[in-house]
């Protein structure tokens, strides 16, 4: 899977500045993780695949892990909305605290 | 939607956390497919997108004078033809402000030259990126800080411009109305019109908590009860003819509750929500 992803470095110095408007795609520098207070925490025991929070995510941070085979959460980028959540009919996400992980 | 693109083109953005036309984006993105190119104007997508060094497209994307996505769409098209290219779609994402008020001649135009186009309307009900304004998609009764709720005036007086019909009134190959609740209705919707050659309009309900007063995880619950209840009607316009997709009869309960919930419509008087109400049936039964 491609998607935008976080480059090593963080600050621009001058000239190293485009000399023109265009500029390369996908190219991020800050996570959003911070932005959250709380956490989904999927439970791939009651979760039944039906993809909807994937769907939903106005982020696109959620995606299908191709090592456990099932949902997982990209923490970098997750601002906890909860919008999964609420979609998720058996209930297999729970928001939890930032404080309390 | 089993077969939609697994790729995120729109990600890392700087949206508000649960914002409806972040999620009609990247939908609309992973529909199309990596050869999209965006056009974005000024607005809370391009706002979030691009802040230098970061560019959360992962396509081509670009940013538009605020009138000027469709006229922007228009030379994009012209511009990769005369380069040889092919199989690209020109894809502009606009807000309500940036497509009924501000855009409305540049997408008169484009429909009117038929350019092979798709034109996506975000609609969050009021300019949110600068602060809740009204636009002319702000519908009756809604509180905006240029519409504030007070004893005499209630919110917006107004009601929302009939964006679609207009659009359909140009006799456009293909427009229809779409909501962030109801996905794979939205996915078909952009599916059809990217296989149609000419201009193509997608208007698309995008709740915003911040403008809505609402709660982040409430957007995509908002986004089908407007549909659910009447407010929100989908439809589509194609060889001359409107069709509705997915038909509910309006709800005055529903409505009312639907109402209720919204920061921007909570000192609705009993009077104004049964103006709402009527202003709905009268609609549904034109459709």
């Amino acid at each position: 899977m491609k998607k935008p992803y976080l480059r090593a470095k963080s600050a621009f110095s001058i000239d190293e500045y485009p000399d023109s408007a265009s500029f390369t795609a996908g190219y991020l520098t800050t996570s959003n993780g911070g932005w959250r207070s709380l956490r989904p925490r999927p439970d791939a025991s009651k979760c039944v695949m039906c993809g909807q929070c994937y769907l939903h995510c106005p982020d696109g941070t959620i995606y299908l892990d191709d090592a456990t085979g099932s949902y997982a959460v990209d923490l970098d980028f997750c601002k906890g909305c909860g919008i999964c959540a609420r979609i998720c009919k058996p209930r297999a996400i729970a928001m939890i605290p930032e404080s309390a992980v | 939607m089993k077969n939609l693109d697994k790729n995120e083109y729109f990600f890392g953005h700087k949206a508000c956390a649960g914002c409806g036309g972040a999620l009609a984006v990247r939908i609309a993105l992973k529909t199309l497919g990596e050869r999209a190119v965006a056009v974005l104007p000024a607005g809370c997508m391009s706002a979030v997108g691009f802040n230098f060094p970061q560019l959360a497209f992962a396509n081509n994307a670009i940013i538009s004078t605020f009138a000027g996505t469709a006229s922007m769409l228009t030379g994009i098209v012209s511009g990769l033809r005369a380069r040889g290219e092919t199989g690209f779609t020109a894809v502009g994402f606009a807000g309500d402000g940036g497509t009924a008020d501000i855009g409305i001649q540049a997408l008169s135009g484009a429909i009117d030259r038929n350019d092979d186009i798709l034109y996506i309307c975000y609609d969050n009900e009021a300019y949110m990126n600068t602060g809740v304004q009204k636009s002319s998609l702000t519908p009756f009764g809604a509180r905006t800080t240029t519409t504030p709720a007070g004893d005499r005036i209630r919110g917006n007086i107004r009601e929302k411009k009939r964006m679609f019909e207009i659009v359909a009134a140009h006799g456009i190959s293909y427009a229809a109305t779409a909501s962030v609740g109801y996905l794979r209705d939205y996915v078909e919707k952009i599916r059809k019109a990217a296989a149609v050659r000419g201009a193509k309009y997608i208007h698309v309900l995008a709740p915003c908590p911040t403008g809505w007063g609402t709660g982040a995880d409430e957007t995509v619950e908002l986004a089908a009860e407007a549909v659910d209840c009447g407010l929100f009607p989908l439809r589509e316009f194609s060889d001359g003819k409107f069709r509705v997709t997915i038909r509910r009869t309006p709800n005055a309960g529903a409505i009312r509750a639907h109402l209720a919930r919204q920061g921007r419509f909570r000192h609705l008087t009993e009077e104004d929500i049964e103006h709402v109400i009527s202003l709905t049936a009268a609609r549904s039964n034109h459709l």
